[in-house]
């Protein structure tokens, strides 16, 4: 097995890690998860440090949807722990995690399609205010719909908030899940793929999107293309076959032997 | 911006419906036309409901259709509006219908009451059955709650003292109705519709508060995408059970109607069949529409009434037309409606 290699090579950077940003906002603790007899992830361990962007990286196949999984709380892990803010919220319900300050953008656009684009962003703000008042309006939360509307200029949607979320192009809809995502305010916003399948323009605005978004709160992003983060991002983990390979700054990334193997396809 | 303005433009304010795949791609704002209606949706329903008696062959059949409306409209809450297909929703109309019989035959409860003891009962089987259907999904929810409804049936077919089993519940003699300052005569129709269309004005309202409310946007938006939903921190499974729960309420309260208005429960009324029935009428008047189930009743009556003169095989005929409409008006006669005004800019 040539995974053997790269678990003994993790621990060894992951103190060096660790100590760049002071308490992690989000960490993991020998997490591994089995569909069934296939592994599809073991034994990482990881820290995420507050403030700026982490990516993670790794081949087709390296376990990154697992682990978004994971730490997004869509399914439960199989081992280990997951620590948000120090506190452990391995197994807590999906919803909760909202309600905690963690918000995700899923790999595959998921909006309300036959929602207006307002209406998408507005009732997920809703979702952390009032969830089952019967006999007021919706209206009765003006400060809901104020919020959706200025989130929507800040991802640049400003002139489409009547459309239904269907009539929007791809990248738009991509721009409007994130939004979608930032109404429930999250302290971390944990992003699967957010260039998947768009135009290399609309990839360059989403990246700009990325960057504006990460001052004023953690990011964690799963990207297949590394060339894309790599000037983006402060940290970057690196997933390969289930495992952790390797964790540091894009630099050291860049440098590292076991990366530049099997990630780059070069040799060392 | 005034703050007309500021009410959300949700898709389905003016009825469109919005679930079905097959729906085709319409254009996207809602003219003023249909925004406007959609505010007005209880007035203008209720102004349609109190002139309906006089476009139907007979005042009995008018009852009947207002009482059918109220099951798909409660129907079409989990239907249409939450994404959630039950094939048992006639264990609640059956539940109302019973729960309502026996507190006037065996109780001698004012009818009033009586309404009050069939939709609670209602609502305790639709609590039971929820917390057990709501955990599956799909087919598997379908199935589940046919099952139940099924057992349910069974349970008060073989009740046989308390619910006349096989022969149903006859007896509910309500020939006037005594309220405070008030004597209604229930065996004149005209009466009757009107004392009928009372109730189901109330619970018209209700459903549309509801609709309109942020619990109901976040119903609207379980159906468009559970799993987003959950992740904006809607706890999904809570919110369908009650949404299951206040659906099986009003099929209840229809039911109650139903055996004031028929003053027999028929153990059929409980059968699957009924539940389909609801599934007939809301796909026929367009689900997800506010206005639908009631033109999908008035089909569904119509046409039975209207063939079952002609031939005995009129379930046939139904059959066929009902899946005419879904191959070829799949949106249903008021979804359809409604999508060619929105076309048109209304």
């Amino acid at each position: 097995m040539v995974s053997a290699a790269p678990v003994a090579a993790a621990p060894a950077t992951a103190p060096v890690a660790t100590s760049v940003g002071g308490a992690p906002i989000l960490a993991t603790e020998g997490l591994g998860k089995r569909f069934g007899h296939f592994r599809a992830l073991s034994d990482v361990t990881v820290a995420f440090p507050e403030g700026g962007i982490t990516a993670i990286i790794g081949p087709n196949g390296a376990g990154k949807s697992t682990f978004f999984n994971l730490i997004s709380g869509a399914f439960p892990p199989s081992e280990g722990r997951v620590l948000f803010r120090g506190r452990d919220i391995t197994g807590s319900p999906p919803h909760h995690f909202a309600r905690m300050g963690i918000a995700k953008s899923f790999q595959i656009t998921n909006v309300f399609p036959h929602l207006t684009v307002r209406e998408n962003v507005r009732v997920a703000a809703q979702a952390r205010r009032v969830r089952f008042a019967v006999f007021r309006n919706r209206s009765a939360y003006p400060e809901l719909t104020e919020r959706a509307e200025a989130l929507l200029g800040e991802v640049g949607l400003g002139a489409r908030m009547d459309r239904l979320a269907r009539e929007l192009a791809h990248g738009e809809q991509r721009a409007l899940e994130i939004a979608v995502a930032l109404a429930a305010e999250p302290s971390l916003l944990l992003l699967d793929e957010p260039t998947a399948g768009m135009s290399p323009e609309e990839t360059r605005e989403m990246m700009d999107l990325v960057q504006r978004l990460a001052e004023t709160r953690t990011l964690i992003l799963v990207e297949h293309k590394m060339k894309l983060v790599m000037g983006l991002c402060r940290r970057l983990v690196v997933l390969h076959q289930g495992q952790l390979l390797a964790e540091g700054s894009p630099d050291d990334i860049r440098a590292h032997p076991e990366v530049r193997r099997v990630y780059l396809g070069k040799t060392a | 911006m005034s703050a007309r303005a500021q009410v959300p433009a949700v898709a389905e304010e003016s009825g469109l419906p919005a679930t079905l795949p097959a729906a085709r791609p319409g254009s996207g704002r809602t003219g003023r036309g249909l925004a406007w209606c959609g505010r007005h949706r209880v007035a203008l329903t209720l102004a349609f409901l109190l002139v309906f008696p006089w476009i139907t062959p007979y005042q009995a059949l008018a009852v009947n259709i207002l009482v059918l409306g109220l099951y798909a409209l409660g129907f079409n809450l989990l239907f249409g509006y939450t994404g959630l297909l039950s094939f048992g929703h006639a264990a609640f109309l059956g539940g109302g219908a019973y729960g309502c019989g026996i507190a006037i035959v065996q109780f001698g409860l004012h009818p009033a009451l009586a309404l009050v003891a069939g939709t609670l009962l209602a609502t305790g089987i639709a609590a039971v059955m929820g917390v057990l259907a709501i955990r599956t999904r799909g087919i598997y929810f379908a199935m589940t709650t046919l099952a139940l409804s099924m057992c349910v049936y069974y349970a008060f077919y073989r009740a046989e003292a308390f619910t006349g089993g096989e022969n149903g519940l006859r007896g509910i003699n309500v020939p006037s109705l005594a309220l405070p300052g008030l004597r209604l005569d229930l065996l004149d129709p005209t009466v009757k519709y009107y004392a009928v269309l009372a109730v189901v004005g109330i619970a018209v309202w209700l459903f549309s508060r509801l609709l309109s409310s942020p619990f109901g946007a976040a119903l609207e938006a379980i159906r468009e995408n559970e799993g987003r939903a959950q992740a904006c921190g809607f706890d999904v499974r809570r919110m369908k059970l009650v949404a299951f729960v206040i659906s099986g309420a009003l099929c209840g309260l229809a039911g109650a109607l139903q055996a004031i208005h028929l003053s027999i429960v028929p153990i059929e009324t409980m059968h699957y069949a009924t539940s389909g029935q609801a599934v007939m009428m809301a796909l026929l008047g367009g689900m997800g529409t506010f206005f639908g189930p009631f033109v999908g009743a008035a089909t569904f009556a119509l046409l039975q009434d209207g063939l079952a003169t002609l031939t005995t095989h009129w379930q046939l005929f139904v059959g066929a037309i009902f899946i005419a409409f879904v191959l070829f008006l799949p949106l249903g006669i008021w979804g359809e409606v409604l999508a060619r005004l929105r076309r048109a800019g209304w």
